[in-house]
């Protein structure tokens, strides 16, 4: 086994996912079979290439930069109408301390 | 011509001569649209008030003269993950069921500066993430060449609908196949742009660094014509490209005497008979057009699924942290703290794929994984890569199937992901290499089902792309 539930619960929390018990048990299976054909990757041999993040490709160098001026973002009451708890002008949310 | 067989070219011909009005025209193809999507279900929903305002546009730029611009009268449809102001944008995700978008995406205010009339918004996998558009949280989409099989994904509505003919043309994203894979399915032409060619502001991210828009339609020129209209730099995304976007209809000039292809051998090794065989005429039909074919090795291409769903849900596992409840999303509604609120909305709310991707996603990138997994993969993306540059020191442009296989039935490979991840072999290297890359109508199996070849060429010359996929098209596909 590449990776096991435990491993998924553990990988389940880093991410904020709820898992139930089913599910836990064939995400297990699922990314096991992932896992074991990603290993091909191993097969290849990649000293000393450069990593890619970004597609590169020939271009002139240009600026991404732009005049840093003030200018109008998006309405507050705006950002707020998909909120599922919107409340004086802000996102309201559970407490997040225990008292 | 019925309403189900217009093309850009047509709807301007009928303005012009003044057989409808573009109001007249929106109507109409709002109704025809309406009856028939439920054979298919690739309309999530339409916005008939703002279709018939953008006809009404039309209309007043023709009565005083004006250009009324090049996709005048349109009736266009638009995948769901590309935001649409104060239409609902849901992502084919349960998160987004009632999302009314704040803003447009750049490609929508360019489709509708240009008098494009959108009809509505597309079916598509659960925040583009899938390959038979079953993944969307409203039910899958049928095919409409063949009902009982899927029409590929994940922009299975934006295929669907320009096969059906409930739009003219339509804009879908591609991350690995998302627009060729569809095109292929349903018959229809699919375009995926160099990466940056199409800003990408107001397309729900998905994996950032592969990420495109780009457009479907029922011919080679009414692709590049959408094309052309939503292209270009866009300075609310920064990795958008400042190359001047080319006027593609005076590339497309039928001449592609002596154009170099590529056939890459990793491509034709156990390819289902069928599609092969058509793909292997559709290549004599080439030859016969004066293109010198030879065989090439892209020696990359065996690693190309595994290092492709490394980074695509690395990037997905980041970029999908924002569906928390808080700012766009319904929220789980029992939740004592906010821990248990992210997980239990973020759990209630995702479907199967999403936290399969979000979990192999956080597992390459998490402590102690990270360079096996994230940056081993980063490193085969440039061979991959490299592997294209050296092939283009060669050959004008690349040819290969789209799938291995053509539509499959509804369920079939439900259950299995690997293998469904596997069948986007073809398409995924181009997306990893950012270079332009289509599908264009290859013939018919046996039982009627389409087959697509896939065209690629170097970045930015999607001018050589339409060409050649023009030319193809123009000298009777698979049968010229």
């Amino acid at each position: 086994m590449k990776i096991t539930e435990q491993e998924v619960r553990y990988v389940a929390d880093l991410a904020n996912l709820k898992l139930t018990e089913e599910e836990a048990r064939r995400m297990a299976t699922d990314l096991d079979g992932i896992l074991t054909h990603i290993d091909k990757l191993n097969e290849l041999d990649t000293t000393g290439v450069e990593p890619m993040a970004q597609v590169l490709y020939e271009a002139e160098e240009t600026a991404t930069l732009r005049e840093d001026l003030e200018r109008r973002t998006m309405d507050p009451q705006a950002a707020l109408a998909n909120a599922p708890q919107p409340g004086a002008g802000h996102f309201k949310i559970p407490k997040v301390f225990e008292r | 011509m019925g309403i189900s067989d217009l093309t850009i070219d047509s709807v301007l011909e009928g303005l012009r001569r003044r057989q409808f009005s573009a109001r007249e025209l929106a109507a109409e193809a709002l109704r025809f649209a309406e009856a028939g999507n439920p054979r298919t279900n690739a309309y999530l929903h339409f916005c008939p008030e703002r279709a018939i305002e953008a006809a009404r546009t039309v209309d007043e730029k023709l009565a005083r003269g004006e250009d009324p611009g090049p996709l005048a009268g349109v009736p266009v449809a638009v995948k769901d993950v590309i935001l649409t102001q104060g239409v609902r944008t849901t992502c084919g995700s349960k998160l987004l069921a009632n999302y009314i978008a704040p803003y447009d995406a750049t490609a929508v205010i360019r489709l509708e500066r240009a008098g494009g009339v959108i009809l509505g918004k597309t079916n598509c996998d659960e925040f583009a993430m899938g390959s038979s558009t079953e993944n969307s949280a409203f039910g899958p989409v049928r095919n409409p060449v063949a009902l009982d099989r899927v029409p590929g994904g994940s922009s299975g509505g934006s295929a669907a609908v320009v096969a059906q003919g409930t739009a003219v043309v339509s804009l879908g994203s591609d991350t690995g196949g998302s627009i060729r894979q569809p095109a292929s399915f349903c018959g229809v032409v699919g375009a995926t742009p160099t990466y940056g060619r199409v800003s990408r502001y107001g397309l729900t991210a998905f994996a950032s660094s592969l990420d495109h828009i780009g457009p479907f339609a029922r011919n080679v020129r009414d692709a590049a014509t959408l094309l052309e209209v939503v292209a270009g730099r866009d300075e609310m995304d920064s990795t958008s490209a400042f190359a001047p976007v080319p006027r593609y209809a005076e590339a497309m000039n039928g001449d592609v005497q002596g154009v170099k292809i590529g056939l890459p051998k990793e491509y034709f090794q156990g390819l289902e008979s069928e599609s092969g065989d058509l793909i292997s005429k559709g290549i004599e039909a080439l030859k016969k057009l004066g293109c010198q074919v030879r065989e090439i090795s892209l020696p990359a291409t065996d690693y190309a699924v595994a290092c492709y769903y490394i980074i695509c849900t690395a990037e997905a596992s980041s970029n999908l942290a924002r569906y928390d409840g808080v700012r766009y999303t319904s929220r789980s509604a029992e939740s004592a703290t906010l821990a248990d609120m992210y997980r239990n909305t973020r759990g209630e709310g995702f479907g199967a794929e999403c936290k399969r991707r979000i979990m192999l996603g956080t597992y390459v990138l998490s402590a102690g994984y990270y360079d096996a997994y994230y940056l081993k993969a980063q490193k085969v993306r440039a061979l991959i890569a490299r592997d294209f540059a050296a092939a283009f020191q060669e050959v004008d442009a690349i040819v290969t199937p789209v799938s291995p296989f053509p539509a499959f039935r509804l369920g079939e490979k439900l259950d299995d992901p690997l293998q469904m991840y596997l069948s986007d072999i073809y398409t995924i290297t181009g997306s990893l290499a950012g270079i332009p890359c289509m599908s264009v109508p290859c013939g018919t199996t046996a039982e009627g089902l389409p087959v697509g070849m896939q065209i690629l060429t170097r970045h930015f010359d999607e001018p050589g792309m339409f060409r050649l996929a023009e030319a193809f098209e123009r000298a009777g596909g698979a049968d010229g």
